[in-house]
């Protein structure tokens, strides 16, 4: 069981709160994503969890239990680090191990533990290597081989991804989802990385400057942003936020179109403008357009489409999947 | 980029580099060579290098004067005692002011340090009446607790050193894995702080068997170790070069071959996160 449930915990050091009277229900079972720009809490909220941290005032709850003052190996939460943290002088099965070892735990069952996470995490070759021998995906499997086989009521993870280079990440990430879909085990992940959470989530929480600004599953927050921070935030590339006279005829104070909600056409238009900037993916074609009277607008078009640098265009948004925004920031129904 | 040195360059380093080296173990290489001469050849002068009637006299006489071997093994009881009792204070103070600092944490370690500025004889009188009341002068036990308090402050400021080397995300870990304060200890932090703690403990065992002024002047017969061994050849025998040598060699032999063994150690240890 990993259900963990906060109520308006907060945290300061000395005068700045880090993070300001946050609630929120963590589901068992469930991967809960932490996101939001670096500096705006998320780390913290994940070591608050873990308990190496201690809240300045609030309360928290794992599966029902009063959990605020618990020391971290009270917890039953395992951790994984952005630096992996393995312990250097020991090889990779009593890393592992080590775990099983300070339960208690017998060296026969142990050893059994081991061989199976080693197992699922394909490391049964590495045993007997030290970290310093591995490569850095082989390092981030021990580190969560070290956190599965303690077999913890929800694992924390701390950015453990950006360390990897870019085609690594892809299969790391798709790996840490095949694992919580076996495990069915609660996961919370920290990450600054919108694609990670969007790909990965069954609930994001959005941060920004120790706040909460919405919680919602990854469509939800890319459907139905509640304020302009999420509307930026979540969607790549960033959704067109456009402010003035043209989002006065919506009656809004800023009007939110995603690039990807844009047609292009060379006839009738909604809007016209000069190509700037044009990406050529295959997949999808990027533009940015310099609207008449609007500024830049991004666009994103599927397959190739025929534009180039210096071509007038004209863009239709799709006035269904428009986001209207009040002066507040906040989404208008 | 590598820098380019001619050879010539080079050899005239080497050189230098031999001429310093030589100078400076220079006296104890006459030392040595002392303790192989007759008395009479000790202080011929011109002095003789090499060629002179080597003889073993002087050692066999040395021990008959003074129980060597009791000299020999106080010396140890009070390097290997102050060093251990050291460590066990320090390593817990080390890892409190690395990992868990406070605001005063620096000053703190300032503060130790600054003790070691005062010259020791500004104390002497102080310490002696309260040794003298306490009954520890000239006890082993007396002589470990004066040696441990001299350079304690240097342990600490080594095993903090080598303990801020150490990323607090790893101690972190054990923490969530379940560690207590002891297994942390025992289990993560000192393996990981081996060479550290290894260079520590070779340089206070080397400080305390050389360390002279309190053990000279806290000793009389029972604690005394090496150093006073070779201060009791001094005064009465002074004229006696020949024996004093053979007395200073006998003190000073193990601490040397400790430290050749355990050179290339020391080095990487006291350099060790000066480069990372």
């Amino acid at each position: 069981m990993g259900k963990i449930t906060l109520s308006q915990v907060r945290k300061s050091f000395g005068e700045v709160d880090v993070i300001s009277g946050i609630d929120l229900d963590i589901e068992d079972g469930e991967f809960v994503v932490f996101v939001g720009p670096s500096g705006c809490g998320k780390s913290t909220l994940l070591r608050l969890i873990a308990g190496l941290e201690d809240t300045t005032s609030g309360s928290m709850q794992i599966d029902g239990q009063e959990a605020t003052h618990l020391p971290p190996a009270k917890r039953g939460l395992a951790m994984v680090f952005q630096s992996y943290a393995l312990y250097p002088h020991m090889t990779v099965r009593k890393n592992i191990a080590f775990p099983l070892k300070m339960a208690g735990m017998t060296a026969d069952e142990q050893a059994k533990k081991v061989a199976h996470a080693a197992n699922i995490l394909n490391l049964t070759d590495y045993l007997d290597r030290r970290p310093g021998q591995l490569s850095g995906g082989q390092r981030q499997r021990v580190a969560i081989g070290r956190a599965i086989v303690r077999e913890p009521a929800a694992f924390l993870f701390d950015e453990p991804l950006s360390n990897l280079d870019a085609a690594l990440r892809v299969t790391m990430r798709q790996e840490i989802s095949e694992l919580h879909q076996s495990l069915k085990t609660t996961m919370i992940y920290v990450t600054h990385d919108q694609v990670e959470a969007m790909t990965m989530a069954d609930k994001i929480v959005v941060l920004n400057a120790g706040r909460i600004e919405q919680v919602g599953s990854p469509l939800e927050l890319y459907h139905s942003p509640r304020n302009l921070f999420v509307a930026g935030f979540i969607g790549s590339p960033k959704m067109n936020l456009i402010s003035g006279a043209e989002a006065a005829k919506y009656n809004c104070a800023t009007l939110g179109v995603r690039p990807e909600h844009i047609g292009v056409g060379a006839g009738d238009g909604h809007w016209q403008g000069v190509v700037g900037l044009s990406e050529h993916l295959g997949s999808d074609s990027f533009f940015k357009v310099s609207v008449d009277g609007i500024g830049t607008i991004n666009v994103r078009a599927n397959g190739e489409l025929n534009v180039r640098a210096g071509d007038r265009i004209h863009l239709s948004p799709d006035l269904e999947k428009l986001h209207r925004f009040d002066a507040e920031g906040l989404a208008l129904k | 980029m590598a820098r380019h040195i001619s050879t010539q360059r080079r050899a005239l380093n080497t050189a230098s580099a031999w001429t310093v080296a030589l100078i400076l173990f220079f006296p104890i290489l006459w030392t040595v060579l002392t303790s192989f001469k007759p008395e009479a050849q000790a202080v011929a002068s011109p002095p003789i290098f090499l060629g002179f009637d080597w003889t073993l006299q002087n050692y066999v006489d040395v021990n008959e004067q003074r129980d060597y071997f009791r000299y020999f093994v106080n010396s140890i009881i009070i390097a290997l005692g102050s060093t251990a009792f050291g460590l066990v204070l320090a390593v817990p103070a080390a890892w409190s002011m690395a990992f868990v600092p406070g605001r005063k944490t620096k000053d703190l370690l300032m503060w130790m340090l600054s003790t070691k500025m005062m010259p020791a004889v500004g104390v002497l009188v102080p310490i002696y009446l309260l040794f003298k009341t306490l009954g520890l002068l000239d006890t082993r036990f007396g002589m470990v607790l004066v040696l441990t308090l001299m350079n304690l402050p240097i342990i600490v400021w080594m095993l903090y050193t080598y303990f801020k080397e150490i990323p607090g995300e790893i101690l972190e870990a054990a923490r969530m894995d379940g560690a207590s304060l002891r297994s942390e200890i025992l289990y993560v932090l000192t393996p990981m702080a081996v060479p550290g703690i290894a260079s520590t403990v070779l340089l206070n065992i080397i400080l305390a068997w050389n360390e002279a002024f309190w053990t000279i002047n806290l000793t009389v017969t029972d604690a005394a170790p090496l150093t006073k061994f070779i201060a009791g050849f001094s005064s009465p025998q002074g004229l006696f070069y020949a024996k004093l040598s053979a007395a200073s060699t006998m003190a000073i032999a193990p601490i040397l071959i400790m430290g050749w063994f355990s050179q290339k150690q020391l080095v990487r240890g006291l350099t060790f996160g000066a480069v990372k």
